[in-house]
């Protein structure tokens, strides 16, 4: 059996993976017409190219379904518990950086930090009778997140799309998202807490610890990371 | 490992024997609307609980406790005294690898009452104490109160006691607000700019969101106050610190907290309360002498414990979750009481760890 090295189907990051492969004398390319998910590896011996989508590779890579998979530290953090026994990074790529922080309305000019937050989420759920709302889709990070810094009185509403919306629209009033310059927050006159990004996240190589290792594969991997120089 | 069937038996045995100390038994449903239990612990509950969609009822919660479903139920009966016994799973998440089991059995003791607390209390600890009798058991007890009345006697502004009390149970945040209320720690930076700002609230960003422009005017002025209050002395920083580290045994911390009520007169009446529970304690012949009191214990469980807390733990296995914990939560009555309220007191017994330690 082949090692099948899960990327990203589409879009920036699927271009960017690529490239980085590329660079290190890996070619990966899509095969067939331009909508056919289908793909092949040049430049090594046996590994297969397993086209999906980012965010389902964590899941892949905890079942032992793909051996190797590109995505963004953020998706295994957030879908994967125990993410250190079930996955293993083997190479940070440098490309797709992206921080999960914590957003408030700018005009909000007493809230600076997650204390803040906090005691203004005791006066929202007094003056407004329920918890001041967080739109988000990393829900167990960002909960985790707060319960460390001892934030009470709020609730995580699920945002998938356009999350930086939700305050405008009076669905949340604050988000915690993915952002890499902060333009689309600053454009939704939200504004990032000062006390540091939940995570700091980038596209990252991971290896399953889940996976068949047959000695076979133990051999490809090595000759791999040897290509790769990671 | 016992079987289940094992520790169904073990679970009906300590219910007849709560059945016989004279409770009512009672069920809960095992689906939860989750609403009520996520304004009562907040987002966390959903780390430990497991969330279920209900396409007509919406969010449903797997019973994560029986407390608050009795004390539901207790509370739209007319709140009258009462004595529940129950037994059943309950379920808890485990999101990271603790090999504690997600789904066990719970046998619990609830007394509604409004007479006499600290004799309750007794009840309640003796009854779990005499039903784990034959088992190597180390008692830990704490009282939440203690902690609230020295709050409450602080010298300083009802909002930082406010501040405080809410975050008793989450004691990192307890310790910032306090080091900061004691001056030990600085006004960040970014809220001194805020305080000596000429036009404070003046701002290039538009206002989004349901916040309004007077709420955020009324915490700057909130924060202006509070930037102008001295700090609490050093003396009662100094004597939250101590009754934070008593650990001792009880008799011992009583005295402790007798002479700190010195300085301190408004923890007068829940020290006096201790002893009561004390002396109650040694009425139904428990050797308060060598009962090990925590000032800190509880602060870290569940939210709802607000009097005398308690557990129990395997004296020989320490890795081991708690064979029976229990307490008071007076404060949760009234929360879902709908404007009644009555003095409560329960505590449950875990059959399969009991079982696991069992000679």
């Amino acid at each position: 059996m082949t090692i099948k090295l899960g990327v990203p189907s589409k879009g920036r990051l699927m271009e960017k993976t690529f490239d980085w492969f590329g660079k290190r004398g890996i070619a990966l390319r899509r095969t067939g017409s331009d909508r056919e998910y289908a793909g092949a590896v040049s430049g090594i011996d046996g590994i297969e190219l397993v086209l999906l989508s980012a965010g389902e590779v964590p899941r892949e890579l905890a079942a032992g379904r793909i051996h190797l998979g590109v995505t963004g530290i953020d998706m295994v953090r957030e879908k994967l518990a125990t993410w250190e026994d079930r996955v293993s990074e083997l190479a940070a790529m440098g490309f797709g950086h992206a921080d999960l922080v914590i957003a408030v309305p700018g005009a909000w000019v007493d809230v600076d930090t997650l204390g803040d937050l906090d005691a203004v989420a005791a006066a929202f759920r007094r003056d407004h009778g329920f918890r001041l709302r967080i739109a988000t889709k990393y829900h167990r990070l960002v909960r985790e997140h707060l319960k460390e810094a001892g934030v009470a009185d709020y609730q995580l509403v699920d945002s998938q799309g356009a999350t930086e919306g939700t305050v405008a629209n009076l669905t949340a009033e604050a988000v915690a998202d993915i952002t890499s310059t902060g333009e689309t927050l600053r454009a939704n006159h939200l504004r990032i807490l000062s006390d540091g990004p939940i995570l700091r996240s980038q596209a990252t190589l991971f290896k399953s610890r889940a996976a068949a290792w047959s000695d076979e594969n133990r051999m490809r991997l090595s000759n791999l990371v040897k290509k790769l120089g990671v | 490992m016992a079987s289940k069937a094992d520790i169904r038996a073990a679970a009906a045995r300590y219910l007849d024997g709560f059945t016989a100390a004279g409770a009512d038994i009672v069920e809960a449903d095992i689906l939860q609307p989750a609403e009520a239990l996520l304004d009562l612990y907040g987002e966390d509950i959903r780390a430990r609980a497991y969330v279920t969609q209900d396409p007509l009822r919406g969010e449903q919660m797997l019973r994560p406790d029986f407390t608050v479903p009795v004390v539901q139920m207790h509370m739209a009966d007319g709140a009258a005294p009462a004595r529940y016994t129950y037994m059943g799973e309950v379920f808890r998440r485990q999101e990271t690898e603790t090999g504690r089991p997600s789904e066990y059995m719970q046998v619990g003791y609830e007394v509604f009452d409004r007479d006499a607390p600290e004799a309750a209390d007794a009840e309640v600890f003796a009854l779990i104490l005499n039903a784990l009798a034959p088992l190597n058991v180390r008692a830990v007890t704490g009282d939440i109160g203690i902690l609230k009345a020295a709050i409450a006697g602080l010298n300083t502004s009802d909002r930082r006691k406010a501040a405080l009390s809410r975050h008793i149970w989450r004691p990192r945040r307890f310790r910032a607000l306090l080091d900061r209320f004691g001056g030990r720690t600085e006004i960040p930076a970014a809220r001194a700019a805020l305080l000596t700002a000429s036009d404070p609230m003046r701002t290039d960003v538009p206002l989004t969101g349901l916040r309004t422009r007077t709420q955020i005017a009324e915490r700057i002025s909130a924060l202006q106050h509070e930037a102008s209050q001295p700090p609490i002395p050093e003396g009662e920083m100094a004597l939250i610190d101590t009754i934070l580290e008593l650990r001792e045994t009880a008799p011992n911390v009583l005295i402790a907290l007798r002479d700190i009520a010195v300085d301190l007169p408004e923890l007068r009446p829940s020290v006096e309360r201790m002893a009561l529970r004390l002396d109650a304690l040694a009425a139904r012949g428990i050797d308060v002498d060598t009962l090990e009191f925590d000032a800190g214990y509880g602060r870290t469980a569940l939210e709802y414990y607000d009097g005398f807390v308690f557990g129990f733990y395997a004296a020989k296995r320490p890795e081991l979750p708690p064979v029976a914990t229990g307490g008071r939560y007076d404060a949760l009555t009234r929360v879902l009481g709908q404007g009644r309220e009555i003095p409560a007191v329960g505590g449950v017994i875990r059959p399969g760890i009991a079982l696991e330690i069992a000679p």
